[in-house]
């Protein structure tokens, strides 16, 4: 079976964010960029499907030569082959789901994975996007994942909560931080990937469906009260909520 | 182009959920502004008091109907509201940002190729645009913006918008049996953390940090939660230690939340966790260090050790409670 992943490369979740100086984009100074978190789940989860079922893996991801980096650690982590998808200019979420499509298609893909959302734009939505697309199933921030022949059972968080979904392939499945315990890469693995070529191609070109307007900071905090150094301010804290802040 | 707002309400168990309501209002103040007509739908088998719609500004409520749809199912649903907005000239659709809403937002923007925006915090009309709010980088930043398609999709965040009552009226509400659903993708079963309120719903947090120096102490969150009928929240810090489940982890890899009262006890405060937090309502902090990050965005802080003072709020707490 050919199993994709899709992955995204994006700044570091400690990383300070800036505007850039057209207001639409980010300030790159001094931010470094990783493999987005969720999608380290996703590339595991291909993995150890493969290592049950058989089959060849594919990490795809879509954006500039940056990207080549992140696609190295999939294939560090054990990812058989890696394609760009080359495009450095703007696009919303439905743009790159239509470029991933198209790759997902070509290379016969039955069962791709995702991370549950990329931590820059916070969608969450390429991989439900991508199944539609396509014209697969899919289930959503799966925290367990269980593959019997074309039958899939998968568990999502809800609120409060999880939901065991059903469904089969052909299929996307987001990831979830709590699915796995993503791998670290050998040594050999990473010596291997840094051998491997990475495909490149043209991504597949499409209109936008969303404009980004402007970028800004949320409102600063007001500096907040200091009501004490010990639990004599105790009394005076819940004054404070109950009769101030009124949230008690 | 369609002229219609259709607004997506979300049933559990055959309750509406609150953030239905916040959408149902929300869509009423857009369609006075682009005087659009509004309706809702609503998915499940039998469902309470969906009359009450109309308090907020929401007249007309189609409730399709089937008892196989007790549960979610992503593509029973998506194929509703993907026929019902074809088939009615539907221009903009409100989802609550909920794990549904999320899930199924996506899909239905892939159907009809609609531009989305996800998790709103604000909705602005300017001449025949919205222009919407959302935060990105966790709240790190917020950007905005402006669907250009025919049929434009936005999700709204869970306790952003007030869901005020208007008026005393009720909603008309016509029921159709729902049939020829795509079960591909069901729900089957959902396992319920036991009694516990989620962070991403709740209207109180309190939270733990690496200052709680043990999982054991969470004995003490635990406690003083249940006192403010709140949700136990965590740090990444905690998560990764394994102290507590990642269900519970607020900030940039966890969930962000926006309760009216975010309490957070020996948490310092890293930028990941603030962008996750701070744009609560309230936040309490309670920290031995100072200078930690947490009380810059804090409108109470003590500064102190946790174990004395924790103990001290859940006495208070108490006291008053009596």
């Amino acid at each position: 079976m050919k199993i994709a992943v899709c992955v995204s490369h994006v700044p570091d979740t400690a990383a300070k964010i800036n505007i850039s100086g057209d207001g639409k984009g980010i300030d790159q100074t001094g931010v470094t960029y990783v493999v987005n978190p969720y999608d380290e789940f996703a590339i595991e989860e291909a993995l150890k499907t493969k290592e049950k079922v058989g089959g060849d893996t594919v990490v795809i991801s879509l954006g500039g030569e940056a990207n080549k980096e992140t696609l190295r650690k999939a294939l560090a982590m054990g990812i058989d082959n890696a394609v760009l998808l080359k495009d450095e200019s703007y696009r919303d979420s439905l743009s790159v789901a239509k470029a991933l499509a198209e790759e997902i298609k070509s290379q016969n893909a039955e069962l791709v994975f995702f991370g549950k959302q990329s931590v820059d734009f916070d969608n969450s939505v390429v991989g439900q996007m991508t199944a539609e697309l396509l014209g697969y199933n899919c289930v959503s921030v799966v925290v367990d994942f269980k593959l019997d022949g074309t039958k899939i059972i998968a568990e999502r968080e809800i609120e409060g909560g999880k939901e065991v979904v059903e469904t089969t392939l052909p299929a996307v499945i987001t990831a979830q931080k709590g699915l796995n315990e993503p791998r670290y890469a050998s040594l050999k693995g990473i010596m291997a990937a840094k051998k491997k070529i990475i495909e490149e191609k043209p991504a597949f070109v499409t209109e936008n469906f969303v404009k980004v307007v402007t970028l800004k900071r949320p409102a600063p905090k007001q500096a907040g009260k200091i009501i004490g150094t010990d639990a004599t301010a105790v009394p005076e804290l819940i004054r404070l909520l109950r009769e101030e802040a009124k949230v008690i | 182009m369609g002229n219609k707002i259709l607004i997506l309400l979300e049933q559990r168990n055959g309750q509406l959920k609150k953030a239905s309501f916040e959408a149902a209002k929300a869509a009423y103040e857009l369609s006075s502004k682009l005087s659009l007509e509004t309706e809702a739908i609503v998915i499940g088998n039998e469902i309470d008091n969906l009359e009450a719609v109309g308090n907020y500004g929401v007249t007309k409520v189609i409730h399709f109907k089937n008892s196989d749809l007790f549960n979610y199912s992503p593509s029973a649903y998506t194929k509703i509201l993907v026929d019902y907005s074809r088939e009615n000239n539907v221009s903009i659709i409100i989802i609550p940002n909920t794990s549904l809403g999320k899930d199924l937002a996506p899909r239905v923007s892939a159907k009809l190729n609609a531009g989305l925006a996800m998790d709103c915090i604000a909705l602005d009309v300017q001449g025949n645009d919205i222009i919407a709010t959302r935060p990105i980088y966790a709240g790190k930043l917020l950007q905005d913006v402006k669907p250009i398609s025919d049929v434009k999709i936005f999700t709204l965040r869970p306790n952003v918008f007030p869901a005020s009552v208007i008026n005393d009226s009720k909603a008309e509400v016509t029921i159709r049996n729902a049939e020829n659903l795509d079960f591909s993708t069901k729900v089957v079963e959902i396992k319920k953390s036991e009694g516990k309120l989620d962070v991403a719903e709740a209207e109180i947090i309190v939270s733990g940090g690496r200052g709680m120096k043990g999982p054991e102490h969470f004995q003490l969150i635990s406690e003083l939660a249940q006192l403010l009928g709140a949700a136990v929240g965590a740090s990444r810090a905690v998560v990764d230690a394994g102290w507590r489940p990642h269900s519970e982890q607020v900030g940039q890899t966890g969930k962000t939340v926006s309760p009216t009262l975010y309490i957070a006890l020996g948490i310092s405060g890293a930028i990941q966790h603030l962008a996750g937090m701070r744009s609560s309502k309230y936040i309490v902090a309670v920290n031995k260090d100072k200078d930690a990050p947490i009380f810059q965005v804090a409108d109470y802080g003590i500064v102190g050790d946790v174990f004395e003072i924790l103990p001290a709020m859940i006495e208070e707490i108490k006291k008053i409670k009596s």
